[in-house]
């Protein structure tokens, strides 16, 4: 397989996507959101239970390509138990990460099992599918129940 | 008659040769030579086309229809040549049926917002099928909702065909026109327009066909098809973007008011009142495309240099030599399995995404579409987000199919 193609689709990101994490729906969620990508039809409903700013738990459910579905299911497993505040400010990184605004190698790092999305970067049109998800994750914390969309 | 027909039969249909006219086709993408498979999303351009552009720019551009100086004169011959071209394709009375639109979109919308003046009132029906692009949708919608029109929508059978029993059902007599498309650009289907018309002008309702993808797969007589109008793009049969024709019977044309408002649609201005312009530049305000209206041209010579028919022929070999081959791969389901299609083939893979087929056969060198295609309400009824889909022209081969084969096989092999 070619290299940047392996880099996109590495093994973590394989895994994740046939066997993603935490894919269910939360019947006692207090926070929720839906998430859409107009481009390709990629959709995903998050739900979270938020108890003192922590989210204690999280689940989604949804269809999409291997990246946003691998995306997804590692956010998950990675927010939880995350403070609030914590977990916006990931999401900042990991949005400079797919576009590759974040270049300092030990910044990378520290994002942990997140910085396997790193190769999205050299695939634009494939941004938006990584990122879906923590779109709708910011949204679910500011607990809008209003549909986002990869395309406002 | 009989001796056009005994001419293009007797065409050699040389691949080679072809495929020696389009210079983009020897990019190499990933380090793997093209194979460009998303034709119906716009087709290459012969080298014949692109030569035009440039000559027109180069030793003819002036403003149409307006100058007596020399240029303007040139490029107004050009112009109209080409619209002749058109009108001998599609076999049309006369040249004033040919009207020069944007693309098959803008057609579309041409035709929506004139029938809306002209000819429909709150209560009318308009008739479409199940499996319209959203060109075809959108611009009834808007003015449905303006004016309190209702859209009727002719179901589809999970092989992809039309329900024809329910559209006859369907008609009454709120009906007042039925716009349906020719060829589906997300199955393949070619739907029996033939049989629509008849059936639709018993009730003296006019037929809009969406011919995007039909005009460079089949052979097209707007007069013997008996269609009221007819739309398509000049991209998606070898010509430049930006250009496009929506043929409409003369007396239907003059029955319709304007489109847009502008110069060259009027013959006489006044700040009271305005007298429009003859067909066709009744439907053509402004400064026309004129360079991608001539580029037009010379995609249609080239094509009759080629034969519809031997295009036809080639294209219905690798359709059903692609179908034979994508049939081995037990992952693979083929979405619309009509019985008459035309050259598109849309398919799904068990467990995959159509995006990451997409960017795996693009480090193949393999062009897909993948997505809705435009025509979200065809993947409702199929219960799917997406399908990929290989969509062929004059210049595709068996050997890039069996590329396009073997590269799925890898996708499979990667996600297993």
């Amino acid at each position: 397989m070619d290299e940047e193609l392996r880099e996109l689709y590495q093994q973590v990101i394989l895994d994740h996507n046939k066997s993603p994490r935490n894919f269910k729906k939360l019947e006692n969620a207090n926070h929720s959101a839906e998430g859409y990508n107009p481009l390709c039809g990629d959709k995903i409903n998050l739900y979270l239970v938020i108890e003192d700013d922590v989210v204690k738990d999280v689940g989604f459910q949804g269809s999409g390509c291997a990246i946003s579905k691998a995306s997804a299911s590692l956010m998950t497993s990675i927010v939880k138990g995350m403070k609030k505040e914590d977990a916006e400010r990931l999401f900042e990184k990991f949005h400079d990460l797919v576009t590759g605004k974040l270049t300092d190698e030990n910044e990378i790092e520290e994002l942990g099992k997140l910085a396997v999305f790193a190769g999205v970067r050299d695939f634009p049109a494939r941004v938006k599918c990584a990122s879906l998800s923590w779109h709708t994750l910011i949204s679910a914390l500011q607990d809008g129940k209003k549909v986002v969309s990869t395309e406002e | 008659m009989n001796k056009t027909a005994v001419h293009t039969e007797s065409k050699i249909f040389d691949i080679e040769k072809i495929r020696a006219d389009y210079p983009i086709l020897k990019t190499v993408v990933h380090g793997k030579p093209l194979c460009y498979l998303d034709n119906a999303a716009t087709t290459q351009k012969p080298q014949a086309v692109i030569d035009k552009l440039v000559e027109y720019y180069s030793t003819m551009n002036a403003n149409i229809h307006r100058g007596v100086h020399y240029l303007s004169e040139l490029s107004t011959k050009e112009f109209e040549d080409s619209r002749i071209k058109i009108k001998n394709f599609i076999n049309a009375k006369s040249e004033k049926e040919i009207i020069f639109t944007k693309g098959t979109t803008d057609s579309l919308n041409l035709a929506a917002t004139a029938f809306d003046r002209g000819k429909l009132k709150s209560g009318d029906e308009i008739i479409i099928t199940g499996m319209e692009h959203h060109s075809n949708i959108v611009p009834w919608q808007l003015i449905a909702k303006d004016k309190n029109i209702k859209l009727r929508v002719v179901p589809i059978t999970d092989t992809g065909e039309i329900i024809f029993e329910e559209f006859e059902k369907m008609i009454n007599e709120k009906t007042k026109l039925v716009s349906v498309v020719y060829v589906s650009n997300s199955l393949g289907t070619v739907n029996p327009v033939e049989k629509i018309i008849k059936t639709a002008h018993r009730y003296n309702l006019p037929v809009i066909l969406d011919a995007a993808q039909a005009i460079q797969h089949l052979s097209i007589d707007v007069q013997k098809l008996d269609c009221d109008m007819l739309a398509f793009s000049g991209h998606k049969i070898y010509g430049p973007t930006g250009i496009g024709v929506l043929y409409g019977k003369e007396k239907l044309l003059n029955e319709l008011p304007p489109y847009q408002g502008g110069g060259d649609m009027i013959s006489k201005v006044t700040f009271e009142e305005t007298t429009f312009n003859s067909l066709p530049y009744k439907f053509e305000a402004g400064t026309s495309n004129i360079a991608d209206a001539i580029g037009l041209g010379t995609a249609i010579d080239y094509i009759s240099g080629t034969g519809i028919n031997a295009i036809a022929k080639h294209e219905g070999e690798l359709l059903a030599y692609t179908t034979e081959r994508i049939s081995e791969l037990p992952e693979v389901k083929i979405i619309g399995q009509a019985k008459e299609k035309s050259s598109v083939l849309s398919f799904v893979i068990d467990n995959i995404h159509p995006h990451d087929v997409g960017t795996f056969l693009d480090f193949e060198g393999v062009a897909v579409r993948t997505g809705h295609h435009c025509t979200q309400p065809v993947m409702d009824r199929y219960c799917i987000p997406a399908t990929t889909r290989a969509s062929f022209a004059m210049y595709n081969t068996k050997e890039e199919v069996g590329i396009l084969i073997n590269s799925l096989k890898k996708v499979i092999e990667v996600f297993k």
